[in-house]
């Protein structure tokens, strides 16, 4: 019933001139989510209680910065950014698995109450994620997996729109 | 906050997220059904920024961080635009999906910003 206002060309003209296509955006609008969630998080922490945990929060800011830098990778062409996006998506799967770990073995390494995932003082990585529905454990599997399937093409195609 | 009325906002965001990841999976294209659960899911998230503003000067006062409520808030209310924009430009399935994610963020958010309303102690 909606196709019925949808121009035929449209169906018909399937876009396939960026690297991310079909479910590669919905790959990048998670990022985004993951993105805004962990800087708005960072930052609130960052601003009211440094102090309690300044190695959590560091961690939780450089974390909030590596999926900005996933997202923009993510979206831009180029096999450099290809490169920057492997390099930042595998550099969280390591990120939530060492803190994952550290917060779930010694809770209390990182600061007073760091173990909690749903704690004023967690990160993103808390647990493996489990503050955010283990969707930060999760999303670097899918990255590497997407990327490794949607190589960039080695001569570029002329898609200067 | 108000509490059935967070939860309302909850229920309404997961099902239009449930329905535009279904119809999303299906094939369908971002319509007026699918854009319109989100528009009421945006709907809901502006009155709850009107109680936000209000509720602390009737003596609904936050036994957490006002900041990070509104953080939340602020990025919750702009998730349901951002993926909407994105439905009209690029009208495909995944945009639908994209609209459902969307709206479920916005329900895990929501019940979030309940927690940190609420919150007991420091």
């Amino acid at each position: 019933m909606a196709d019925a206002m949808t121009p035929s060309s449209h169906a018909h003209a399937p876009a396939r001139n960026t690297r991310i296509s079909g479910v590669g955006r919905l790959l990048v609008v998670v990022y985004g989510i993951l993105a805004l969630a962990a800087t708005g998080r960072t930052a609130v922490q960052i601003i009211e209680r440094f102090d309690q945990a300044p190695v959590a929060f560091t961690l939780s800011g450089l974390s909030a910065l590596v999926y900005i830098v996933a997202t923009i990778s993510l979206v831009a062409r180029g096999s450099a950014w290809y490169r920057v996006a492997w390099a930042a998506i595998s550099f969280e799967l390591i990120g939530v698995l060492v803190i994952g770990t550290i917060t779930l073995v010694a809770p209390d390494l990182l600061g007073a109450g760091t173990g909690s995932p749903f704690g004023r003082t967690s990160t993103v990585w808390t647990v493996y994620g489990a503050g955010y529905l283990f969707v930060p454990l999760v999303l670097p599997i899918l990255g590497l997996w997407y990327l490794a399937k949607h190589r960039p093409a080695p001569v570029p195609l002329d898609d200067a729109a | 906050m108000i509490e059935w009325f967070t939860w309302t906002q909850v229920a309404v965001a997961s099902l239009a997220g449930a329905l535009c990841v279904i119809l999303g999976l299906v094939g369908r294209k971002p319509n007026d059904l699918t854009i319109g659960s989100l528009a009421l899911v945006e709907l809901l998230l502006i009155a709850q920024v009107v109680v936000g503003v209000v509720a602390p000067f009737v003596g609904n006062r936050p036994s957490g961080s006002l900041l990070e409520f509104w953080v939340y808030l602020v990025s919750a209310a702009l998730l349901p635009i951002a993926a909407a924009g994105w439905a009209l430009v690029e009208r495909s399935r995944w945009s639908t999906v994209i609209l459902g994610v969307a709206a479920l963020a916005v329900a895990v958010m929501v019940a979030r910003m309940w927690q940190i309303w609420t919150v007991q102690g420091a």
